[in-house]
């Protein structure tokens, strides 16, 4: 076939057009964190003293952690959804978050005591922490991933792993509000590992699935 | 491309067409850095060109369409080449060499996009021929084949699609 050819048979195809990819991710992430919030509404459950906790600081400082994370992964996967440069400003967004929760940490080294600091870390629910937050990032991970293969990134790992990041946001602000381990040294531990692993999970289904 | 966005056929085969030419120009250069054979140009053309048509969704009219063009031309390049093998700094002398005979496209090269045809499944191969490289319509086509022209449009589309696909695992082997 010669290239004219081919360019007549597109042509043709004029009006054949997929969704925008904007909206396509918007329906992404909102389908994957509704049926997030579902699995955790009905397996989960929010914490008890959920009203007095949004009065303490250390617990809504975790909502900045995980919000952060959302907002700046989000800022991310929107842009590397289509071809270009990974957009700088978000990745410097995406630093920040670590950044502020290392900061978080020292401060939280400094006030309370050097007997309390294992206690503070290692917590009650480290185990289900680390099982519930990937498994609530699952679904959002699955449609952004989706999403993303009707885009064209030209990073396919970075994209991969951003989804990853979007996804175990998600899940790390559901599972924040029925854990009641509020350190941020907890979090720094036990949600960056959750995190990662769901992050690592991106990047492979990446790797694989957004090459076009 | 908004025009095309919108389905204005003849406006986006303008597009299409002065787009084939300066990708034809890049390509040429970028295999020629590397001293890649230039008998390849044309498919990796092509392959854009169906990245640029199936991906078009993705360029977000608020913005300039040059630099969207040039990522995928720039990703589909470097893909060609990483899947050829290319890597090698190649002397000057053998891309001077090469330069004159890159008008001549040879006949590997036709084969090679016939091979591509052939290897969509029947109706789509049908489909795709027939609006292709015989020029006919979407209207003819449902016509002769009985079809309505919804169906004829969704084949069209997928075949499309499958084409690109058959590129790039072509090229991976």
């Amino acid at each position: 076939m010669k290239t004219e050819q081919l360019i007549a048979a597109m042509a043709a195809d004029a009006k054949t057009t997929e969704m925008p990819i904007g909206r396509t991710l918007w329906l992404a992430f909102g389908g994957g964190a509704i049926v997030a919030a579902l699995i955790f509404f009905v397996e989960v459950g929010p914490r008890p003293d959920l009203a007095t906790a949004f009065e303490t600081p250390r617990f809504l400082f975790k909502y900045v952690v995980t919000l952060g994370l959302l907002a700046s992964a989000a800022g991310l996967v929107w842009h590397l959804a289509r071809p270009g440069a990974a957009p700088r400003a978000w990745l410097i967004a995406l630093a920040a978050v670590p950044a502020l929760l290392a900061i978080a940490s020292v401060v939280e080294l400094l006030v309370v005591p050097t007997s309390a600091w294992a206690m503070q870390t290692v917590g009650k629910n480290s185990i289900v922490c680390m099982m519930v937050i990937p498994a609530l990032s699952a679904a959002p991970l699955i449609a952004v991933i989706l999403a993303l293969r009707q885009g064209a990134t030209t990073h396919p790992v970075l994209a991969g792993a951003a989804a990853g990041l979007l996804a175990a946001g998600i899940g790390a602000t559901l599972y924040a509000t029925h854990c009641q381990d509020d350190s941020p040294l907890f979090i720094a531990v036990w949600y960056v590992i959750a995190t990662t692993v769901v992050t690592a999970v991106g990047a492979l289904l990446g790797a694989r699935l957004l090459r076009w | 491309m908004r025009a095309a966005i919108e389905g204005d056929e003849a406006a986006y085969r303008r597009l299409l067409e002065s787009l084939s030419h300066s990708l034809r120009a890049a390509t040429r250069r970028g295999f020629a850095q590397v001293g890649a054979a230039l008998n390849d140009v044309e498919d990796v053309v092509q392959e854009t060109l169906l990245a640029i048509h199936l991906k078009r969704h993705t360029w977000d009219s608020d913005q300039p369409l040059g630099p969207w063009v040039r990522a995928i031309a720039r990703h589909k390049l470097i893909d060609a080449l990483r899947r050829r093998g290319r890597r090698i700094e190649v002397p000057i002398e053998f891309v001077m060499d090469t330069l004159p005979a890159e008008e001549a496209r040879s006949d590997l090269d036709r084969q090679d996009a016939e091979r591509l045809v052939n290897g969509l499944r029947g109706r789509q191969q049908a489909i795709v021929r027939s609006i292709s490289i015989e020029g006919q319509s979407i209207r003819d086509v449902a016509q002769r084949m009985e079809m309505n022209e919804g169906a004829v449009r969704v084949a069209l589309h997928r075949g499309l699609k499958a084409l690109a696909a058959i590129h790039q695992k072509a090229d991976g082997e």
